[in-house]
């Protein structure tokens, strides 16, 4: 396992970048921890599969290095990087045994056939797929596919990192949950370092310690799961981290209370805010209150989902999302509260700090 | 009114649909829910007149439609991938299907831009579809299957290719333009929360059978069988066998877990106990509820919430959980039942009680 | 599976029906009529049962044509196939080469059959031929008109110039179809060249081989108009196949029963021998 370190990373898939757009990956500066477990968040075309694949060593970065432990690899090819990637959809010998398919990274670099034995049978127990060990791996479900998958970049124990690049998106929901927790089981017990890309926020937060959300090439945010969700210093990580996302108002600003419409807003504190910026509010679903006190609301639409309900709802024109319990109820003249700690202040999409 | 009588499908020795029995009512929406390889896709073919049954019989307004050909039955499909004519505009991919059908050129306008209007569309129109987000791809599709007023709309998991963002955002949307086109709509999807999250009504599908079919939510909350509450739940549904013994079931260390009132009167013995992840808690949810120590094997954290995966004994369960919890890999903490939410099965897998619709 | 089920679609091939009848069974069977009678001219036939099959079947000058033919066919195979699958390997993936080769290699494809024969008879002349002037030059004996082995060189490299782009093109077909993850992540298995070929490439090609390796094997079987463009056959007989034998027999010598009865086992041979290959590799396709 190592550190791994992007140094000034930036990346074009054109031969002459000159500006900004024509970066699909714009300046990423940023270390990965020996041992830590990591998720790259975003939507499709964000850059987080070209990040994956600069660090893989499958693509070669237009600017900028890469150092495995200190040691600069900017140059070296996958192999030489020694890391282990899981891709999308499964990628299988197909001509081979589920045995040899998880035997192949291995002899490939010359392990001896008895310790080779040893670390398959232990994937092969750990994938579930023991019986299975002396078929042809082409006969498999997809789930299946995928968990040789899986278990091909998990057999070397030796390697630097262990990267997956969106590696359920084939599975179904019911295995999504043991493999992910298996994952994770793994990590706790390996140290592996792992860096796992997905746009679905619940694998990044379930999965990763330390989540980097990406947008537009760029690194909006880094942080713990509990931060991105309480404190998500832009919009974007406002609106696509959580479902719903969250709340963002357009308001106006008048010391320690935001005007929305004609309703007033007390915030938690003041800010100071340049002129002539957009500024808006930002409240989670799980935050706004439905009840008999605070700001009367139009209610669209309730849903209910199961374990909760999400409220549609309409306060001074601008559409709201709550969330309220299963066993809640919902008055007859419904009014809305934000709860103070669940209250953020956006000047041009990036967070401001309230004072007290 | 679709109506599938006792509709089978056999290739071979393997059975890919078993005895179904379906009424769909027009304008509504029915989720088939089920894992992959329950019989989803064939179940729609077979709606849709692409494949025979092997056996019984397909209905529409009345009339047998066993064995009509799919370009007579005014049907529409969406399927996973994005399938569009690649050559033709996003306008001209509306349009197909009304210029099949022969119709004029004003109505034809007209239709187009209500469906892509619905669609939120009007602003590539004169775009190929390949030059699109698949968002948009998707929805371009769908406008497709919605401008000709097909009786019947097939939706193949339209949103399984799709960011989960967008996912979300489509699958809020489609409830309003399911509603304003007044087809029956079938929707198949592996995922129980798109199944709530849409509403209507839902069947499970396990191997080809559908074990339930009612109100989303009604299947969701009182599932008739095991099998269907373990379709229809996401997290798991943490589950356990238990003894009962009177008014109640009896687990480790001489605890009683208090059987809900209208099962009291099943005959003792050994049934199978099951409960959503968000009804363990930390501290008791109400006065009723029943504490038992259990080891932490992970915990994950979704933002708000934590899921905390549990073993008690040889069961494996999930509690989801409000805050940040980190507690350490194989510590023991006290999580509590509730017992207003059980489930409860008979050996055979029958529910013999589930808990009140409006909890 | 099953599509739709309209017993009114059996109409729609009934043309087609029609058309095989008319233009490959009916011929079929004047020349089985041809093959089991005799005649001394004069439009009179009589029966002569399955005497024209036994005497093709001993004759010495058939099996040495059928040998002819085999060997043809599995040497062509022998060179095509893998000199096909190399230069699919090597072609460019993207790129402005990419549609140059195509054309390249397509191009000796549009060329008639019997105009590649003339471009070969013209360019090996040892009096005016360029390959056969510079081979005379080099000192090497080279006449395919008097050396049986410069005659069956000719017609195979004749036969490699003009068919090996199929296989070319077919395999190219079978290996841009591979997605690039798996390259990817033979790559971060460590895996040598030659195990992707052998556990991605050739497993993904193994497809399209089959049919390249059938036409292929049935093309060639039923060679004709190059050799006989160029060689006429010969020298003496050693490059007179089957379907050049044929056609002397029937319109050099006018012995249409024998010709016919020979017509009927050429073509019970191909049909046999093309089942053959494709139940050997179908089969070896599922039992792996």
């Amino acid at each position: 396992m190592a550190k791994i370190d992007l140094s000034h990373i930036k990346h074009s898939y054109l031969p002459y970048p000159s500006r900004d757009e024509d970066f699909a990956l714009k300046e990423v500066d940023h270390s990965w921890e020996d041992g830590g477990a990591y998720a790259l968040l975003g939507p499709s075309g964000c850059g987080k599969t070209t990040l994956l694949n600069i660090i893989s060593g499958l693509l070669n970065p237009s600017h900028g290095s890469i150092l495995f432990d200190g040691h600069d690899v900017t140059h070296l090819s996958t192999q030489e990087r020694n890391i282990a990637q899981v891709f999308q959809f499964p990628v299988i010998y197909d001509t081979m045994t589920v045995y040899d398919n998880l035997a192949f990274p291995l002899r490939n670099r010359g392990v001896p056939e008895a310790d080779v034995d040893r670390s398959v049978r232990t994937i092969l127990e750990m994938i579930d797929l023991s019986d299975w060990a002396k078929r042809k791996a082409r006969r498999l479900t997809a789930d299946q596919k995928q968990k040789i998958s899986l278990g091909r970049g998990l057999v070397r124990s030796d390697v630097n990192a262990i990267l997956f690049d969106e590696p359920l998106t084939v599975i179904d929901p019911h295995m999504k949950w043991l493999l992910r927790s298996q994952l994770k089981q793994l990590h706790r017990q390996f140290g592996y370092t792992m860096v796992y890309v997905t746009h679905d926020q619940t694998e990044a937060l379930t999965f990763a310690d330390t989540v980097v959300v990406m947008y537009e090439g760029e690194i909006v945010q880094i942080g713990k799961p509990d931060e991105l969700f309480e404190r998500p210093s832009h919009t974007f990580v406002g609106y696509f981290i959580g479902s719903p996302g969250m709340n963002v108002m357009p308001i106006e600003l008048d010391g320690a209370n935001a005007r929305i419409g004609s309703a007033t807003v007390a915030l938690p504190g003041g800010a100071n805010v340049g002129a002539g910026k957009t500024i808006e509010l930002g409240v989670r679903p799980e935050y706004v209150r439905i009840g008999r006190e605070g700001l009367p609301v139009a209610i669209r639409k309730v849903e209910d989902i199961g374990r909760h309900k999400i409220v549609r709802a309409e306060l001074e024109g601008v559409e709201l999302a709550a969330i309220v319990g299963e066993n809640e109820d919902i008055p007859a003249d419904p009014r809305i509260r934000f709860e103070p700690k669940g209250i953020n202040l956006y000047a041009d999409s990036w967070r401001v700090e309230l004072g007290a | 009114m679709l109506e599938l009588r006792n509709v089978s499908k056999t290739v071979g020795a393997e059975t890919h649909i078993d005895a179904v029995d379906l009424t769909l009512e027009h304008g509504s929406l029915n989720v088939l829910l089920g894992p992959t390889l329950s019989g989803k896709t064939t179940l729609m073919r077979i709606m849709a007149g692409l494949e025979r049954p092997t056996s019984g019989s397909v209905w529409f307004d009345g009339a047998d439609v066993t064995g009509i050909a799919p370009q007579r039955r005014n049907v529409a499909m969406v399927h996973q991938q994005f399938i569009n004519y690649p050559s033709m505009s996003v306008y001209e991919n509306i349009a197909s299907p009304l210029r099949l059908a022969g119709l004029d050129r004003k109505t034809i306008d007209a239709k187009v831009r209500k469906a892509a209007d619905l669609m939120k569309l009007t602003p590539m129109l004169d775009r190929l579809p390949l030059n699109l987000s698949g968002g948009q791809q998707q929805r371009t599709a769908l406008a497709r299957a919605i401008v000709k007023d097909a009786a019947l709309v097939l939706l193949d998991e339209p949103l399984a290719n799709l960011d989960y963002k967008l996912r979300e955002e489509l699958r809020a949307e489609l409830p309003r333009i399911f509603a304003e086109a007044g087809s029956i709509f079938v929707y198949a999807t592996t995922e129980p929360s798109e199944a709530l999250l849409l509403g209507g009504n839902t069947a499970t599908l396990s191997q080809g059978r559908v074990t339930q079919f009612g109100p989303t939510i009604e299947v969701f909350r009182r599932p008739n069988d095991l099998l269907t509450a373990q379709t229809f739940a996401d997290p798991p549904l943490n589950t356990i066998l238990l003894d009962k013994k009177g008014n109640r079931f009896l687990l480790d260390g001489g605890v009683g877990l208090p059987v809900p009132v209208e099962a009291t009167s099943a005959p003792d013995g050994s049934y199978t106990i099951g409960f959503q992840p968000h009804h363990l808690s930390l501290a008791p949810a109400g006065p009723d509820a029943v504490g038992v120590t259990a080891r932490v094997t992970i915990t994950e954290i979704t933002g708000s919430e934590s899921f905390v995966h549990l073993a008690y004994g040889d069961a494996a369960w999930v509690m989801l959980t409000p805050g940040i919890h980190t507690f350490e890999v194989d510590e023991t903490i006290e999580v509590f039942i509730d017992p207003r939410h059980l489930m409860v099965f008979d050996p055979a897998g029958r529910a013999v009680h589930s808990p009140p619709l409006a909890a | 599976m099953e599509k739709t089920w309209n017993n009114k679609a059996w109409f729609l091939v009934l043309p087609v029906l029609l058309l095989v009848g008319f233009s490959a069974v009916i011929p079929l069977m004047t020349v089985v009529n041809y093959s089991v009678q005799d005649t001394f001219g004069n439009n009179v036939f009589f029966w002569s049962g399955l005497t024209w099959f036994e005497q093709v079947l001993h004759s010495r000058r058939f099996h040495e044509a059928l040998l002819r033919n085999l060997a043809f066919s599995f040497t062509i195979l022998a060179i095509q196939i893998p000199l096909g699958i190399f230069i699919a390997l090597n072609m460019p993936r993207k790129g402005i080469g990419v549609p140059i080769c195509l054309v390249l290699m397509a191009l000796p494809l549009l060329i008639p059959w019997n105009v590649v024969g003339t471009i070969w008879q013209v360019f090996g002349r040892v009096d005016i031929g360029l390959l056969g002037r510079t081979l005379a030059a080099m000192g090497i004996n080279y006449n395919y008109a008097t050396d049986p082995v410069a005659a069956w060189v000719t017609v195979i490299v004749m036969d490699v110039w003009h068919w090996t782009s199929l296989v070319v093109l077919l395999c190219y077909a079978g290996l841009v179809s591979i997605p690039d993850a798996y390259y990817q992540a033979a790559k971060i298995d460590g895996a040598s060249r030659w195990s992707v070929f052998r556990y991605i490439q050739l497993p993904k090609m193994h497809r399209v081989l089959l049919i390249a390796v059938l036409l292929r094997f049935m093309d060639s079987f039923m060679i004709y108009t190059e050799p006989f463009v160029v060689t006429g056959g010969g020298p003496g007989s050693t490059t007179t196949f089957l379907s050049i034998d044929l056609v002397k027999m029937a319109i050099g010598q006018f012995d249409l029963g024998p010709a016919a009865a020979m017509s009927i086992i050429y073509f019970l041979i191909i049909l046999l021998l093309s089942w053959v290959f494709y139940t050997v590799m179908t089969n070896y396709d599922s039992g792996r």
